[in-house]
């Protein structure tokens, strides 16, 4: 439960998307504990608030956020994946949560293909780079990459990949093409 | 043990575990991924959340989500109840990436292959 004693450095990614679209069990899939929530209230507004009391008047929603850790091989540096919900009037919450994240996995399910949309919209207003994977359910018909790639309006540059969230292997996959894909677009280092 | 027993149901509300205060000073410098360690004992007349937070990071470290997500306590709350604590030389707060350095190639090219090796 406890962090290695190895003083390590810890880097974050978001995992977004519709509801019911495999979030949790993306992150479950790799991580190393127990998934753990916080739970996050924010005003109809959307302003994150600690306590609604504190507001009168004003109703709230109470949203879930998974996340789970994952210590890299060597133990001097940890990942954390926060699962998150992709809606964009989830924006202030959203910008709080990926406040010094590195990058976005959207996943989206080919059969409401139309839900990452906001999911994406809500990345681009945030700043970070992404990658798009695409759950693999049991009856979901064949994936043909190229179609959802032109359905999404997905900018060539922009990694898509298919995986089943509940197989670690296709989960770090798409752990992999995001990391890349954030490699990608920072800009080379100038010598001191 | 000093692992919180089952689930627990929070008595007072957010809020008043933080005293009734608005911001807890170098509540800035804290986030969901600072990590905290108990570090000396627990200074008299600190009860409570302030003790469960503090008995929670004692056997090891944790990031405030974490301590949050055991806790069962906003983030925001464990954020001010963990500086309180800091203040008062009870808790070690670190960075979650020491320098306070941004994201640059050299973290992200060293997550890449770690990633690449759990495969």
């Amino acid at each position: 439960m406890y962090l290695p004693a190895t003083d390590p450095i810890l880097m974050k990614l978001m995992v977004t998307g519709p509801f019911g679209v495999g979030k949790t069990t993306f992150v479950r899939s790799l991580s190393e504990i127990p998934t753990l929530h916080t739970e996050e209230t924010m005003t109809a507004q959307g302003i994150p608030v600690d306590d609604t009391a504190r507001i009168p008047g004003k109703t709230a929603t109470t949203v879930a956020v998974d996340f789970g850790r994952l210590t890299l091989p060597g133990g001097d540096l940890v990942l954390y994946l926060f699962g998150t919900p992709g809606q964009r009037r989830f924006l202030p919450l959203w910008e709080d949560l990926a406040r010094g994240a590195l990058g976005a996995l959207v996943l989206a399910d080919t059969r409401r293909l139309a839900d990452a949309f906001d999911a994406m919209d809500l990345i681009e207003e945030a700043g970070l780079p992404y990658a798009v994977a695409v759950n693999r359910f049991p009856d979901t018909p064949p994936i043909e990459l190229d179609k959802i790639r032109a359905a999404l309006d997905l900018d060539p540059a922009t990694p898509l990949i298919e995986c089943d969230a509940r197989e670690r292997e296709g989960c770090l996959d798409a752990l992999i093409a995001l990391t890349e894909h954030v490699l990608d677009r920072l800009p080379q280092e100038t010598a001191p | 043990m000093t692992t919180p027993s089952g689930p627990r149901r929070r008595l007072v509300p957010a809020y008043l575990a933080t005293q009734g205060r608005e911001l807890a000073p170098g509540r800035q410098t804290l986030d969901r991924l600072s990590i905290l360690h108990a570090a000396a004992d627990l200074p008299a007349g600190l009860g409570g959340e302030h003790r469960q937070l503090w008995e929670l990071v004692r056997p090891g470290a944790l990031t405030v989500a974490e301590a949050a997500a055991h806790l069962r306590l906003p983030v925001s709350a464990t954020i001010f109840i963990a500086a309180d604590l800091a203040e008062r030389g009870a808790l070690q707060v670190r960075a979650p990436i020491p320098s306070a350095q941004p994201v640059n190639r050299d973290l992200a090219e060293r997550l890449l292959s770690g990633l690449r090796a759990l495969k």
